[in-house]
């Protein structure tokens, strides 16, 4: 558990009436509906829920990778005064991996398995900095990769993915990300794949970030004990919608949702009386 | 570089096999090629000489080894129609019919991944809609049939080639390679639809993997994540497709050479068939083999280039 950000100034990112609906499956699908939240500077949010609630998507949406076509979109992302929603396309991709970077659930086939680890860190500095020498862009993402905590960076810039355990290609994935220091990072179940060991390795990395770059992190997780261990505050989502948020501690200690009582009362005792 | 010697050895193995029972199988079906030489008029004396003047007399691995040793230099044995060096007969025939098969799988290649590219990136609008369709119809048509349709449009119809017009290579290269750009066409149309088809499929397949996600989050844009990600992961399908095509295509530029009047090796392989004279198909069909043996060598290495998880325990 963490102590509240301690810059609590106006908002980076704002969510209004986000609404998504998939119509391309005959009849209309609602997988998020009038969803509003705000994401402070440095702040490490949780969005908890079981599948299909709609936190995946909402993820997706801020990153800019929903599928326009087959959704239809109402409401508003704003960030850096654009609406990353309705905003064209180049203008979301100023911003993707560059401000705002996302990290995946499976860190096993979320690389490019036929390109070299360096090559794919740097990815982002090629998009975006492409003033920079190949030099400084292998220096800056050796540095990103230490900073992961990858052990001997220098050889595995040159490796490849499947050399790899999943832990360190997670790591690889966040050094990828947080390579140009976003001010976002979303983290879409970043630890599922991996054993627990692992998972809290991972946990602890993310609160290093955030802590030392003021990074504000969008923590996606059914995992309501990692939620607590790691976030500020918390937005529990079910069918769509969200029921309940607030202070993570808070939420945890005193659930008014029936919903949200249910998924506490699911952890296990062990964890929560530790 | 082990994977590389370790496939070169089964490369050379698989050789040795193929030439061995090719040799085998030629003596077995052989008849007598004495008789074949001499007519049946001939006398028994005769006939005896002439087999013991062609090493007939001696024991099949004897003969089998030297004419391995022989052809490994450059020596594949004497016509027994022609009674000359088979070397001689097929020298200025084989590097046309090679030159043809290369310049159909370019032509190939050139036509096909280009069109396969463009169908991924614009798949299910109405230019992948109907290049898809028009290449199911070249899919199903036989070079020899695109061949003569090709030479009736472009020859007859547009005068843009003279068909039957072939000019040597020692007369002059340009115009040599003027008159194959047709037969290559004819050659390379099928083969380059089901590459463009397979390459538009491999492509479409990777563009739904994870990686993708991930670099479309970096900031790349759909050209950087296809040219940068999606082409290097699709090629590795259309690579065997590649190996094999080749293979295929000498089997093409055979055909397509008697259509066009081309003297490769396609006239003397089909009258030697008909005068059973053995060194020569012998020659051909090994040196055939050998061709797709060291093509398939090439795709393994390729492949070993392209892929690193390949090749490691």
């Amino acid at each position: 558990m963490q102590d509240a950000p301690l810059s609590q100034d106006k908002p980076i990112l704002a969510i209004r009436d986000l609404h998504l609906e998939f119509h391309d499956h005959g009849r209309p699908e609602v997988v998020v509906e009038d969803l509003s939240f705000e994401l402070r500077r440095a702040e490490i949010l949780g969005i908890v829920g079981e599948s299909g609630s709609g936190k995946s998507m909402t993820a997706l949406a801020i990153a800019g990778l929903l599928n326009r076509h087959a959704l239809d979109c109402s409401g508003t992302i704003l960030f850096d005064g654009v609406d990353l929603l309705h905003c064209g396309r180049a203008t979301l991709r100023r911003y993707q991996g560059d401000e705002i970077s996302m990290i995946f659930q499976e860190p096993m086939t979320s690389l490019d398995p036929l390109q070299r680890i360096g090559m794919q860190v740097e990815e982002a500095l090629r998009i975006h900095r492409a003033e920079l020498s190949a030099a400084e862009r292998r220096k800056m993402a050796i540095r990103a990769m230490a900073a992961a905590g990858l052990p001997d960076p220098e050889q595995v810039y040159g490796m490849y993915p499947h050399e790899l355990s999943g832990g360190m290609r997670q790591r690889v994935m966040i050094a990828a990300a947080t390579v140009l220091k976003p001010q976002i990072l979303i983290a879409d179940e970043p630890t599922t794949a991996l054993d627990v060991t692992t998972q809290a390795q991972i946990i602890a990395l993310l609160r290093t970030i955030n802590a030392e770059d003021q990074t504000a992190i969008v923590f996606i997780s059914h995992d309501l004990s990692l939620v607590r261990q790691l976030c500020h505050r918390v937005i529990v989502m079910r069918k769509g919608v969200a029921v309940e948020s607030g202070a993570s501690d808070e939420v945890f200690r005193n659930p008014r949702h029936p919903y949200t009582k249910a998924l506490v009362d699911a952890i296990p005792k062990v964890v929560l009386e530790r | 570089m082990r994977y590389v010697l370790k496939k070169t050895a089964t490369m050379l193995a698989t050789l040795l096999v193929v030439s061995l029972l090719l040799f085998v199988a030629f003596q077995l079906i052989s008849g007598d090629p004495a008789t074949r030489i001499l007519g049946t008029g001939a006398t028994p004396e005769s006939l005896a000489v002439l087999r013991s003047e062609l090493g007939l007399d001696r024991p099949l691995v004897t003969r089998y080894l030297s004419w391995l040793l022989s052809f490994a230099q450059g020596d594949p044995g004497v016509s027994y129609v022609y009674n000359q060096p088979v070397a001689t007969l097929l020298a200025t025939k084989i590097p046309v019919t090679l030159v043809l098969a290369a310049l159909s799988f370019a032509f190939m290649c050139a036509m096909g991944i280009p069109t396969g590219i463009i169908c991924a990136k614009y798949a299910g609008s109405p230019v992948d809609r109907i290049v898809m369709v028009a290449n199911q119809v070249i899919m199903a048509t036989p070079p020899f049939f695109s061949g003569i349709l090709l030479s009736w449009v472009l020859g007859m119809g547009l005068h843009l080639f003279t068909p039957g017009g072939y000019v040597s290579y020692e007369t002059s290269v340009p115009r040599f390679l003027g008159y194959l750009v047709v037969p290559c066409l004819a050659i390379a149309l099928p083969r380059a639809a089901q590459l463009a088809k397979l390459l538009r499929g491999s492509i479409l397949e990777e563009a739904g993997k994870n990686y993708v996600r991930t670099a479309y989050s970096r900031g790349n844009n759909t050209s950087g994540v296809l040219f940068g990600h999606v082409l290097k992961n699709a090629f590795l399908p259309a690579l065997t497709f590649l190996g094999m095509s080749l293979g295929t295509m000498l089997a093409g530029s055979l055909v397509v050479e008697r259509v066009f009047g081309i003297p490769g090796v396609s006239s003397i392989l089909l009258a030697s068939i008909g005068n059973r004279d053995y060194p020569v198909i012998l020659a051909i069909v090994v040196l055939i083999a050998a061709v797709i043996v060291v093509v398939n060598l090439l795709v393994d290495i390729l492949y070993k280039v392209l892929d690193p998880r390949i090749g490691e325990e």
